[in-house]
């Protein structure tokens, strides 16, 4: 069994705006081992990328705030941590990756400076200018771009390029736990799976475990260990890669969203989208969140929450589970 | 580049030659008599004619100005009616103390300017935020003359502080620029915070958090380059107000600019002075925004490639 790296306990995420309380993440668990992938899939607005900034403390200062729950980095809440101390964690011990490479890149720094800032802000040991500058060009041909380039501005760079950047970048210092958040929706599908392909390899390579925020399951089936899936805020299904792709039992949710994937074995006139939108996290339903939409939805799902059902790894939120046991 | 630059200088021959016409156009149909300022009350017209020919006063309204142009082409902004001195002389030397207070007034409103915007942006809605939006109100709409004598009556008459007219030493400058500089603190302040609201918003801001980057420098290194542009922009078009400012501010003060040179010369009807002035301040001014433009392409890469790609 591998070590817990990062474990989130009942966390629970709320923007405050002038106009209303948004509950973004509700009450989630999740833990990731050393060295394991876990795909964290979910709609838009499920609360991915809240999660993700609340790993790392950077939840808009004035409007996000951590209501509930603990973060374990290695058996340390790191909501307990000083901001001294959380800036020596980010990019040291836990990087993250950002949904579009186009806008995560300061247009007017060399690319070769921007990764050389991070080697800089976790350079302990006081390495001299020009071994740090060594490691740029290593970090830039180990992620496929010529250690010439280093010199070049972002806008010389196309999006997958940019991109490659951003992930040397996030591996600079070799961090433990790696958050990619969608890091590779912005980019064109061919250079899509050059990317992950890549970032799979280093991951492997250094020993990284990561969070894959994504809402593509065929990402997810790629590169993934285990796969949360996330809907209004809750975890509402977890399991091994298995668990998820090929066991029977799923939460209705994971059923509609495998649905949604076009099917070429099976003749179909139309996609078969989940229908109905995702609840308005202002205003969350009562009892299951999913129930609008659910086809299969019962009286008790309205009212009450649903139980967790366990079996092995595989989790599922729902009462229909509940009722066969 | 330096193909852009040239370019550059040479649009600026088109608008000084506009500017030569409006202000030759506005000299000779507004009314007054050079002549009779010369000669005085007492002159007679039979004197006056004279000296009309003898100026060449008597020709026609495009004949005067084409005779100007060819020389001021030629680099000769002709003689003052007044002193009989080269314009150009004149300016040069006057233009000193003019510079003097301008970059005065421009080094205070860029270092108020600057530091009060950056601070409302980054303690947004605070105390400090609020305290410098309301100073930028009230100093856009204080008019230059009322807050120039207000503090000479505070400053010089009441505590006897700072000299109020003269421009021997440095401390003469202090109120005459703080004088002119109110309306581009102003504005460089409210842009500032603007700009640098809009861009600590950016994701390469986030990135650099996550690379675990102190807050201090991620407004300096990060945030403010990006956020000075649009600044250096009005920056550059501030210096021309100074430059119109200073004009008024001169005569408060008693500053022997070319401000005070100017509205001397308008008085007197004096069009080759009024225009060598208007000509003169214009092509400084134009200088500054071609400055402006080479410093732009020096901080933001993508645009120095548009250069040097055109
Ligand atoms: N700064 C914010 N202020 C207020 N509400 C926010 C803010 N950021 C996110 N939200 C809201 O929180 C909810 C979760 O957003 P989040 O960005 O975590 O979703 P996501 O799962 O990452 O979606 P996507 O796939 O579109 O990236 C959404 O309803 C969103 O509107
Ligand atoms: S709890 Fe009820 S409403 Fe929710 S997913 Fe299960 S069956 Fe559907
Ligand atoms: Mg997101």
């Amino acid at each position: 069994m591998l070590e817990k790296l990062l474990e989130i306990k009942d966390l629970s995420v709320v923007y405050h705006t002038d106009e209303a309380h948004v509950y973004a993440v509700n009450a989630i668990n999740l833990e990731i081992g050393a060295r394991e992938t876990i795909g964290l899939v979910g709609e838009t607005g499920a609360g991915k990328t809240t999660t993700a900034l609340a790993i790392l403390r950077l939840l808009p200062e004035k409007t996000g705030h951590i209501t509930q729950g603990e973060i374990l980095f290695k058996g340390e809440d790191l909501l307990k941590k000083s901001k001294r101390e959380m800036r020596g964690i980010r990019g040291a011990h836990i990087s993250m990756i950002f949904q579009d490479p186009m806008t995560s890149l300061n247009p007017t720094i060399t690319v070769g400076d921007q990764i050389y800032e991070s080697l800089l802000i976790h350079n302990y040991e006081g390495k001299p200018r020009d071994e740090l500058y060594k490691r740029v060009d290593e970090l830039l041909e180990l992620v496929g771009i010529p250690a010439r380039r280093r010199k070049d501005y972002p806008h010389q760079f196309s999006g997958g390029m940019k991109q490659r950047v951003v992930i040397s970048i996030a591996l600079a210092c070799q961090p433990q736990l790696l958050i990619a958040d969608e890091p590779t929706t912005a980019l064109d599908v061919t250079i899509q799976a050059q990317v992950l392909a890549m970032m799979y390899d280093l991951k492997e390579k250094l020993q990284t475990s990561m969070i894959m925020i994504t809402h593509d399951l065929g990402v997810v089936a790629q590169t993934c260990d285990k796969v949360a899936i996330m809907y209004a805020g809750e975890i509402i299904e977890f399991g091994l890669a298995e668990d998820i792709f090929e066991s029977d039992q799923h939460h209705p949710y994971t059923t509609g969203l495998f649905g949604s994937i076009p099917d070429l074995d099976i003749e179909a006139d139309r996609l078969n989208p989940i229908e109905g939108l995702m609840p308005d996290p202002t205003a969350l339903p009562c009892g299951c969140k999913f129930h609008p939409r659910c086809k299969l939805c019962m009286e008790i799902c309205k009212t009450t929450l649903p139980p967790q059902w366990h079996e092995g790894d595989h989790m599922i939120s729902c009462h229909l589970y509940s009722r066969e046991k | 580049m330096s193909r852009y630059i040239l370019k550059r200088i040479l649009i600026c021959i088109p608008t000084l030659v506009a500017i030569t016409f409006i202000i030759f156009t506005i000299m000779s149909y507004t009314p007054g008599d050079v002549t009779r300022m010369i000669l005085g009350q007492e002159a007679t017209p039979e004197a006056m004619k004279e000296l009309a020919h003898q100026m060449g006063l008597d020709k026609p309204f495009f004949v005067r100005y084409a005779n100007y142009m060819v020389h001021l082409l030629q680099g000769d902004m002709g003689v003052s009616y007044r002193s009989g001195q080269s314009v150009f002389l004149e300016i040069i030397h006057r233009f000193p103390i003019t510079l003097k207070l301008a970059f005065g007034s421009m080094c205070i409103a860029i270092a108020v300017g600057l530091l009060l915007g950056i601070l409302a942006a980054v303690k947004q809605y605070s105390i400090l935020d609020f305290f410098g939006t309301a100073l930028a109100m009230l100093l856009a709409s204080v008019p230059y003359f009322w807050l120039g004598l207000m503090m000479i009556l505070l400053f010089s008459l009441k505590l006897g502080l700072l000299p109020s007219m003269g421009s021997n030493t440095w401390v003469h400058f202090i109120l005459p620029s703080i004088t002119v500089c109110v309306g581009s603190t102003a504005a460089i302040l409210r842009l500032t915070r603007t700009t640098m609201l809009e861009t600590i918003r950016q994701d390469y801001i986030r990135t650099a958090r996550a690379k675990g980057q102190t807050e201090g420098k991620i407004i300096f290194k990060h945030a403010l380059k990006n956020a000075l542009l649009p600044v250096i922009t009005v920056i550059g078009i501030e210096f021309g107000s100074l430059l119109g400012g200073a004009v008024v501010v001169e005569s408060v003060f008693s500053l022997n600019g070319v401000g005070s040179l100017l509205l001397q010369a308008i008085r007197l009807k004096d069009t080759p002075q009024v225009t060598g002035c208007a000509v003169f301040l214009a092509f400084f001014f134009m200088m500054i925004m071609l400055a402006v433009d080479i410093l732009y392409a020096y901080i933001d890469p993508r645009i120095k490639a548009r250069y040097q790609n055109s």
